[in-house]
């Protein structure tokens, strides 16, 4: 029981950085029904801004964590949305109302593009940070196993929870989330009744790489190293949650993130760990051939 | 016409007579770029230096050395491709592959163009294919799993040992004949296990050894997941020794684990800058900032080999150089090198090693 409980958290923490991921990418297919394969590169960029971040402040000599967390966020923030927006103005907004296979591949070549320009001025070693949250709080003391969590797991789950209330409000509340979700609906559509679609979808682009920012930030205090490749498996894992719970839907994503997090620690706990990633992809497999859309997709009705 | 023809035998006779002028080409070739891209820095500062070394000299048969270098990031696809540059270069020798995934394809490549190679990867199979152009300049992962897991089961006695590996050929291989050492000395894992390298998140195995009640794990794979492991296991409340291979040498280690590194042991060649006739060379190296460490004096002995063999040949001929290596015994920075009929050196010898503070000393 202690031990499913300790598993029960490590599924959350994991789960809830997929969530944060998700989220961009079924935000963007969302909007312009595009698969941003950057988009795991952008989440690893941000994991490296962060450890600058940490680098200057270890040499500014900031040691209240508190502070130092708030100001590696807000530049994280900052610079990842920036590439975000840096990202859609070079690599899809040129290419908007081109075939649909077009944008999808000058995705790809942007990954690309992320991963070798950090291999290249980063240096390809794995960058390290000493631990910046350490110790945790015994929760329950069982016989034979003592269920921990750590100071960062529950960084991590409480930001991701914050992050998507805040978040959820603002999509359903603000002037922008109801231009945001008018451009969802149908881009022309909105664009005669005044919303300005192009920036609508900058401004989508960046959010979504804001969120992978907190991501960002979250891995490098939780697991103190980043390379440039971590975008990949992250961005793959991610983009699979984001199938999971129903490409396009925000509460899907965020489920699907949960989901695939508790999949793997649990499996891992209780099965065979080499299977995990297999035993994720066949969930997957079977959740599509069962709901074609999703857990919380809806099916596209072909309009004629 | 005819002008032409003569101005394309010119040139031709011109491309030739510049190819048997040239530099005698030999190559390395590891992870350059990628996760295990220190030790491919490693690789390539020792033999940086064996060669400069070498050409100071006077080169091999009044030949200068020319380096090249292959990077095949550990992936055995561009393992091969890499070693088909190579062969097109025109190299002589090859000091490679690093990962046994990468060495043992390549090495195909190799053979087809009659090149000899020494190689530090630790898998048997590395040899056991009757390849005759293949050297180990290390020793096998069957004795250095002989060496870790007889420590674990003499030193470790009455405590959970957990095998976890990679599921890479150099980490299965090890961590299996680190538990047949260890059952062959009446300890039995508590947990058999694989991991998925590569990935950053491990709380899930952390926490399932930490249900076992785990106290050692011996583990076969990388240093970059060793890392995250023990870190993880930290924040998890679980104090976990290691006991690793080879790969373990590398300092990133420490940079990236923090003190949890000293709950690190592992097996290595006995440290070859205690080598007091390697003495010169190490001062050198650490008169150009770089310390010999790791896999640094390997790829230095890998070159003086090749040396050492062309000169007693007097020729750099596939056929020759292949009998010298096999026949000769070498004085390398490393220590004798001879080698049996399969490619094997002879006087192998694992010894354990711990961390401490950053630096790696034999384990008491």
């Amino acid at each position: 029981m202690a031990y499913a409980l300790q598993q029960l958290i490590n599924g959350l923490t994991l789960g809830a950085m997929y969530g944060l991921i998700a989220i961009g990418y079924t935000m963007v297919y969302g909007i312009i029904g595009m698969i941003n394969f950057a988009h795991g590169d952008i989440f690893m960029v941000s994991a490296f801004i962060a450890v600058t971040a940490f680098t200057i402040l270890a040499a500014a000599d900031v040691t209240s964590i508190p502070l130092a967390l708030t100001f590696v966020l807000i530049v994280s923030i900052f610079f990842t949305s920036a590439y975000g927006w840096a990202v859609e103005r070079t690599a899809y907004r040129p290419l908007r109302g081109s075939t649909r296979l077009a944008p999808l591949i000058s995705a790809i070549g942007m990954s690309i593009f992320l991963q070798n320009s950090v291999q290249l001025t980063q240096g390809a070693r794995v960058k390290p940070i000493p631990p910046v949250l350490e110790g945790g709080i015994v929760l329950w003391e069982a016989p034979g196993f003592t269920v921990q969590i750590g100071w960062s797991q529950m960084l991590i789950i409480v930001t991701t929870v914050i992050l998507m209330s805040a978040f959820t409000w603002m999509i359903t509340q603000t002037p922008f989330g109801r231009q945001q979700r008018a451009c969802e609906q149908d881009r022309t559509m909105a664009a005669l009744l005044g919303v300005n679609v192009d920036r609508t979808i900058s401004y989508t682009f960046m959010l979504g790489a804001a969120l992978a920012a907190v991501a960002g930030v979250m891995v490098t205090v939780y697991y103190g190293v980043v390379d440039f490749f971590i975008g990949f498996l992250a961005g793959i894992k991610a983009f699979t949650a984001a199938v999971l719970g129903g490409i396009g839907s925000l509460p899907g994503a965020m489920l699907g993130g949960l989901l695939i997090g508790l999949i793997e620690s649990f499996w891992a706990a209780y099965l065979w760990a080499e299977y995990k990633d297999v035993a994720t992809f066949g969930i997957l497999c079977l959740v599509l051939m069962l709901r074609p859309s999703g857990l919380l997709g809806r099916p596209e009705v072909e309009k004629v | 016409m005819k002008k032409t023809l003569l101005a394309t035998a010119v040139l031709a006779l011109g491309g030739f007579s510049n190819a048997a002028l040239a530099d005698l080409a030999v190559a390395i070739a590891g992870p350059m770029t990628g996760q295990y891209a220190s030790a491919g820095d490693q690789i390539r500062k020792g033999a940086e230096m064996a060669i400069a070394d070498i050409n100071a000299r006077g080169g091999v048969l009044g030949q200068k050395l020319k380096l090249e270098v292959g990077d095949d990031a550990c992936d055995p696809k561009q393992a091969v491709s890499v070693a088909n540059t190579m062969v097109n270069k025109g190299i002589v020798f090859m000091h490679g592959h690093w990962c046994s995934s990468s060495t043992i394809p390549a090495s195909e490549v190799y053979v087809e163009a009659d090149i000899p190679m020494a190689t530090v990867s630790t898998n048997p199979q590395v040899t056991e294919r009757g390849l005759k152009n293949v050297f180990r300049i290390m020793g096998r992962d069957d004795q250095q799993g002989l060496v870790a897991g007889g420590y674990i089961a003499d030193h470790f006695k009455g405590k959970k040992v957990a095998v976890v590996d990679d599921k890479s050929a150099y980490g299965k291989g090890l961590a299996d004949e680190m538990a047949k050492a260890m059952e062959g000395k009446g300890l039995k894992p508590a947990l058999r296990e694989s991991i998925t390298a590569g990935e950053k998140d491990y709380s899930g195995i952390v926490t399932k050894l930490k249900q076992a009640g785990v106290e050692v794990m011996a583990y076969g794979g990388y240093h970059t997941e060793v890392a995250l492991i023990l870190r993880q296991a930290q924040a998890a409340g679980l104090q976990l020794t290691v006991m690793g291979g080879d790969t373990m040498t590398n300092s990133e280690l420490v940079t990236a684990a923090g003190p949890a590194a000293d709950n690190v042991m592992f097996t290595f060649s006995p440290d070859a800058r205690k080598n007091p006739d390697a003495a010169p060379v190490v001062e050198k190296f650490r008169a150009a900032k770089t310390e010999p460490e790791g896999y640094v004096l390997y790829a230095y002995a890998a070159m003086q080999l090749f040396e050492q063999a062309a000169t007693t040949a007097k020729s750099t001929k596939y056929a020759d150089l292949e009998k010298a290596m096999r026949g000769g015994s070498f004085k390398t920075v490393i220590g004798d090198l001879a080698f049996d009929a399969k490619g094997d050196q002879k006087a192998p010898g694992f010894v354990v090693y711990r961390w401490q503070g950053g630096k790696y000393d034999y384990a008491k």
